[in-house]
């Protein structure tokens, strides 16, 4: 667990014209959550695909373990989780078949483990609807069921509570607290303040030129 | 815990992180990408046969426009029938990967720690049986309308399957690298239709001879060579683009 960390070296990311991040440094260890913060459209986003190897830097590099992520893209990839705006669901179907396929492509699933991670996010009135009958917090809730279920040591959140009454807010402060005493490590875009505990909390705030 | 008054989840969520892990192996991680895509597909089933309609359609107005006359169809049958089951092969593309750039599905397949590539080709085969294989087994029927001798039957479909799964695959690198274009059909067609060009003239010159009751091993190993090479060269292509597209 304590050889988990993630580090950013200098990262400069241009789309287009634009110089989004400029010279980001990030450090962060097992058991440490690290908020991102800034205006809207400071990079926010950029910060979090650059990190999980979607988007490539012009300069500076991601070390995952010490190693840069580039020498190994799909063994870091088997490492994190990522989840975006938008819950990656199919709206044509149930929670309970999106997590099957989403998550099983990843690791292998049982059914009680997927019924038990629906029900923890309180889904299981609705697990077995299309997803297009759901509203937007409900959907957010099946994506952290995902999250829950990948078991990966690292998350990527952009904007994890988004859509959320404040009991799925304090369920995404709870899931997080206990990803980091698993020893894991959290990346969160978020605007308000996290439920967790400040001694593992730290703050990268992005600024517009 | 004093933070969360009336909490009473500790127990599953000790249960869901205690959970040894494995991970899925490349064979499982297709089967579910392929096997997705199939129930998708009959979810939506609207999606699924209008290419089929349309091959119908083109082939059955072709007597009404040209003439009843069965010897005369017989001789631009092997035309129509390619020519129909190309453009509906077409048409069924663009659904091929525009939905799961939409929702996040490619982004959660480029970073699931599987092979891209993969995934691709295994949600490209999943095409392949909604697509091409029910454009295979109609071909005989609308080849009935033109004409076709029974004898012919067997040529028709080995050269129509073969030939729609290159198409497949041509058609996936095309639909992957139109992936970011909003209203990507014209560019689509106009990328893919140049590379589809060998597997149109062999195809059609394999049911041909199919036709007039000579042997057509030849043009449809050409299609089965074809068709190797897209299996080996497509995927790979279409998950660079992918690639660049969720960039």
């Amino acid at each position: 667990m304590s050889e988990r960390s993630l580090q950013g070296e200098n990262l400069h990311l241009w789309r287009g014209d634009r110089h989004v991040l400029r010279g980001v440094q990030l450090s962060l260890a097992g058991g440490e959550c690290l908020q991102v913060t800034g205006p809207n459209g400071t990079g926010k986003t950029s910060l979090l695909r650059t990190l999980c190897g979607l988007m490539y830097p012009e300069e500076g590099r991601v070390l995952w373990a010490g190693q840069d992520v580039r020498s190994d893209l799909p063994g870091f990839h088997a490492d994190l989780a990522y989840i975006g705006h938008e819950p990656p669901l199919k709206v044509d179907l149930t929670p309970r078949e999106n997590l099957y396929y989403w998550i099983g492509v990843r690791r292998r699933i049982s059914r009680p483990e997927l019924d038990d991670a629906l029900e923890r996010v309180g889904a299981e009135q609705w697990r077995d609807r299309p997803v297009r009958t759901l509203s937007a917090g409900q959907k957010r809730r099946v994506a952290l069921a995902g999250l829950a279920l990948m078991a990966v040591p690292l998350w990527l959140l952009d904007e994890p509570t988004t859509n959320l009454d404040a009991e799925g807010q304090r369920l995404v402060g709870k899931l997080i607290e206990e990803q980091l005493l698993r020893g894991g490590l959290v990346v969160a875009a978020i605007h308000h303040e996290l439920p967790v505990p400040g001694a593992t909390l730290r703050r990268l705030e992005l600024a517009h030129e | 815990m004093s933070e969360y008054p009336g909490d009473t989840e500790g127990a599953t969520a000790a249960l869901v992180s205690a959970v040894s892990t494995s991970s899925a192996s490349p064979l499982d991680a297709a089967r579910l990408a392929l096997s997705r895509d199939l129930r998708l597909a009959f979810r939506k089933r609207g999606q699924l046969v209008q290419p089929l309609v349309f091959f119908a359609i083109v082939t059955t107005l072709f007597p009404l426009a040209i003439t009843p006359e069965l010897s005369r169809l017989r001789d631009v049958a092997p035309g129509v029938l390619w020519v129909a089951a190309l453009l509906s092969s077409l048409l069924a593309l663009e659904f091929l990967f525009r939905d799961d750039a939409y929702d996040g599905t490619l982004e959660q397949y480029a970073l699931s720690g599987q092979s891209l590539t993969w995934l691709l080709f295994a949600k490209t085969a999943a095409h392949w049986l909604l697509t091409g294989l029910p454009l295979a087994l109609m071909a005989p029927l609308a080849g009935m309308s033109l004409g076709v001798p029974a004898a012919a039957v067997p040529g028709i479909v080995a050269s129509v399957a073969v030939g729609s799964v290159a198409l497949s695959l041509i058609g996936a690198v095309g639909a992957a690298l139109t992936l970011g274009i909003k209203r990507s059909g014209a560019l689509l067609s106009l990328l893919t239709l140049p590379l589809a060009m060998p597997v149109l003239i062999f195809g059609a010159r394999a049911t041909e001879l199919a036709i007039k009751g000579g042997g057509y091993a030849a043009p449809l190993q050409l299609l089965g060579a074809l068709a190797v090479l897209g299996v080996t060269l497509a995927p790979l292509a279409a998950a660079a683009a992918v690639r660049i597209n969720l960039e």
